[in-house]
């Protein structure tokens, strides 16, 4: 029987509630795409040489590369020339040397967001780097972080005062023909976030960007860069949500992870840019490639990830595990509700000896909500006693969703070890009539069923985002006791 | 405390229940009985609210509010409690903390403070003693790979931890051993008060034995056809459900 109570109904129902759209001149770029829109973008920036050549090289690449098919997604062909690849808040051309510069609009706009700007940033110990479309506006703590040597700050500001650094990390861990969206990436991306963390330091506060789309008809091509040099240590959080939208915008970032040896980075995750109508209209395409490259021995690199938003997720946070006893992480929660695809999951590519990678997925799929696990695990010839656990589980609310699960394995040192466990489950109207038999109210029955179920992913969150993840959820964190 | 007036519900187009008149007071312990297919577990589920059923016509009403006007987790804090015939798993959800939570929002609607995790632990295991479980069942998840008469025990316990107004136990006798029956006969039994009342559904004299009902009805192709005392089951015991009315009988009215 297709039967789903209206409590339930209700509550995976609700509208987005980020729809707002701020009003603030644009300084942009023509539609489409040429090498002049490359050469226009970097001369906007003032990038120097070495950088101009290495996106018009991405661009030939690009040219020559087609989408990828293989993803269990679904969507009209996108019109690579009819998107803007360059937009700038008007008032923020020549950068804000603090917040009483950043236009009054977009403080609003963060506000209502609920980001920790101001006072409330410094409460919470948090360090903001607001990317608002293209270009950062707000970079809190970069003073107190640079006492110790850390550097964090936009991409733009990186390329102007560490061009070397950008010269020595970008691309290394995803080159430019890595696959169709990150080669456009690299030659049209626009801003972005780096962090520099120097030989032995242990970054003293989680750093943390948002990110919001705003212009219209603006593809946001972000690209982060984040280095942990020999024995350094850093959290890094990143949200993101966008205002209500008609049209599908593309969004395709690059994020690439440097571990040096001993090094370890965290890389936490909260996406939910605007997932479309019920009935599928608009929405974001994320089509994103984030890998970290375990280059030291003993290094570490963990991607978290709750994701909850975009009309489509295209999204394999990955690991490449070169230095011996390197350790590989991936924890993620992925909803799609409504008409939203997803199809996600992560690459552990072990090249070094006794290197070890966890994977735990789950998936929540409600409404018409498609989604696809997709994970590899790859031991390499000279991955001697490498292991791997992967644990792979779908939640189900009611029975129009549907959840799939593609591990790929190849093996090719006998000593290494893979694990795969895989179950799907549904949250059904007898779970729910029997938590509000007892008392619960609905939403405090699904929060707990959800919960129950993303108990072992929201536990690796840093505390602030974990209560995110848990607004996002509709989830009470709570619900993990026991 | 209840009293049901011609309530008539059905499922989908089909009418299940076709004019149940019952009234419970205070203290009492009433059996019901009847073939499968007759309406038993609509009846309990109606009581407790469950959406799959649509109430047609008829009234409920219970400690003087009208029920049926109720949601779900209210008529849940306001006493009422059902232990389900087919009690349902919750995977990655600790039975303990089930248990709290709905504990404690019982507690909040009544206007009780909320009970930290140590008195909750306290309370819990004694209860646990009570229905002879093992401690380790508070920490696995709710019903997750419970044996069938585990997961009744357990509808039971939860019974005992809440201690609810009116208790509606869905075949409960259903799939224990001889030994289990005691136990949790032993727990129903335990929560016997002049101010509670209790709704036995169930097949089996044998139930009756342990937990001893003040009235018995038959309920049969969506009525009760007949109502009486304990005797009335041993009756049905010896002569089966043929005997009594069924659509072509009807007005057989209990007394
Ligand atoms: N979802 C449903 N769809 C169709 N018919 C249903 C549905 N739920 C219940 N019914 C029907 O309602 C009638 C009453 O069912 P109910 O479960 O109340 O019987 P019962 O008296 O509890 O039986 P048993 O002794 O077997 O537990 C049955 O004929 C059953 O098939
Ligand atoms: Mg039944």
């Amino acid at each position: 029987m297709n039967f789903i109570p209206d409590a339930l109904e209700g509550l995976i129902s609700l509208e987005y509630r980020h729809g707002f759209e701020t009003s603030i001149e644009s300084d942009e770029i023509p539609k489409g795409l040429s090498e002049d829109t490359v050469r226009l973008i970097s001369a906007r920036k003032n990038e120097p040489e070495f950088l101009l050549e290495w996106r018009l090289e991405a661009y030939r690449r690009w040219l020559k590369m087609t989408p990828p098919t293989w993803a269990s997604v679904h969507y009209p062909p996108i019109d690579y020339q009819d998107i803007i690849y360059y937009s700038a808040p008007k008032s923020q051309k020549d950068g804000p040397k603090s917040l009483d510069e950043v236009d009054p609009e977009l403080l609003k706009t963060y506000e209502k967001l609920g980001i920790p700007l101001h006072e409330r940033a410094i409460l919470a110990g948090v360090a903001v780097d607001a990317v608002f479309d293209s270009v950062s506006v707000a970079t809190t703590f970069k003073d107190k972080l640079a006492e110790v040597g850390i550097i964090f700050c936009s991409f733009s500001e990186a390329v102007q005062h560490h061009p070397e650094l950008i010269k020595q990390y970008l691309g290394t861990v995803v080159p430019v023909q890595d696959n169709f969206y990150a080669a456009l990436n690299s030659a049209v991306f626009s801003d972005g976030s780096f962090v520099y963390i120097p030989p032995g330091v242990r970054c003293p506060m989680e750093l943390s960007t948002y990110f919001r789309i705003n212009a219209k008809n603006t593809g946001q091509f972000e690209r982060t860069l984040i280095i942990a040099d020999r024995g350094a240590s850093v959290s890094y959080l990143e949200g993101c949500t966008a205002p209500m939208r008609d049209e599908n915008q593309l969004h395709a970032a690059v994020v690439e992870l440097v571990a040096l040896e001993d090094a370890k980075i965290k890389y936490s995750t909260v996406q939910n840019w605007y997932p479309g109508d019920k009935e599928g209209r608009g929405g974001i395409y994320n089509f994103v490639t984030k890998r970290g490259d375990c280059r030291g021995a003993r290094s570490h690199i963990s991607w978290t990830q709750v994701e909850t938003g975009s009309a489509i997720t295209w999204k394999y946070p990955s690991v490449i595990l070169r230095g011996k006893d390197s350790v590989g992480e991936f924890y993620s929660v992925a909803l799609t509700n409504h008409r939203q695809q997803a199809d996600t999951g992560t690459k552990m590519i072990h090249i070094g000896k006794n290197t070890r990678s966890t994977i735990v997925s789950k998936g929540i799929s409600a409404g018409f909500g498609q989604q696809a696990y997709r994970g590899l695990v790859r031991m390499a010839r000279s991955a001697t006693g490498a292991r791997n656990h992967t644990q792979c589980d779908s939640l189900l609310l009611g029975d129009r969703c549907q959840a799939h699960t593609f591990p790929y394995i190849e093996v090719k040192n006998h000593t290494a070890t893979v694990e795969h466990e895989a179950s799907t489950s549904r949250i059904g109207e007898d779970q729910l009539f029997f938590c509000r038999q007892r008392g619960l109210s609905a939403e405090d029955a699904v929060s707990m069923i959800v919960n129950g179920f993303c108990k072992e992913v929201f536990k690796e969150l840093p505390m602030e985002f974990a209560v995110e993840a848990q607004k996002l959820l509709g989830v009470s964190l709570e619900g993990s006791v026991g | 405390m209840l009293s049901i007036k011609n309530l008539q519900a059905s499922v989908g187009d089909k009418p299940i229940l076709k004019g149940i008149n019952l009234d419970v007071k205070a203290g009492e312990v009433h059996a019901i009985m009847g073939p499968n297919g007759s309406g038993k577990s609509t009846l309990s589920n109606v009581l407790a609210g469950r959406e799959n059923a649509t109430v047609t016509g008829g009234s409920v009403t219970y400690q003087g509010k009208d029920l049926l006007a109720l949601a779900v987790e209210e008529r849940a804090r306001e006493g009422i409690f059902l232990a389900f015939q087919y009690p349902v798993e919750i995977p990655g959800v600790g039975n303990v903390y089930l248990l709290k939570a709905a504990l404690n929002a019982q507690r909040k609607h009544r206007g009780l403070p909320e009970l930290d995790a140590m008195d909750f632990l306290a309370l819990v295991k004694d209860k646990m003693k009570l229905m002879e479980m093992n401690e380790s069942m508070l920490y696995r998840a709710v019903n997750e790979g419970f044996s069938g008469g585990e997961k009744k025990r357990n509808e039971i316990l939860q019974m005992v931890v809440l201690e609810p107004s009116l208790a509606i136990l869905d075949e409960t006798d259903s799939g224990l051993d001889i030994d289990a029956l005691k136990v949790v006969s032993h727990g129903v039994n335990s929560l016997r008060s002049p101010d509670r009342a209790m709704i036995l559904v169930t097949h089996y004299q044998r139930l009756l034995d342990y937990i001893k009902p003040d009235f018995v009805h038959v309920l049969s192709d969506g009525r009760i056809q007949r109502s009486g005392g304990p005797e009335l089951a041993l009756e049905l015991e010896r002569e089966g459900y043929a005997w009594v009315g069924n659509e072509t009988n009807e007005g057989v009215v209990a007394p």
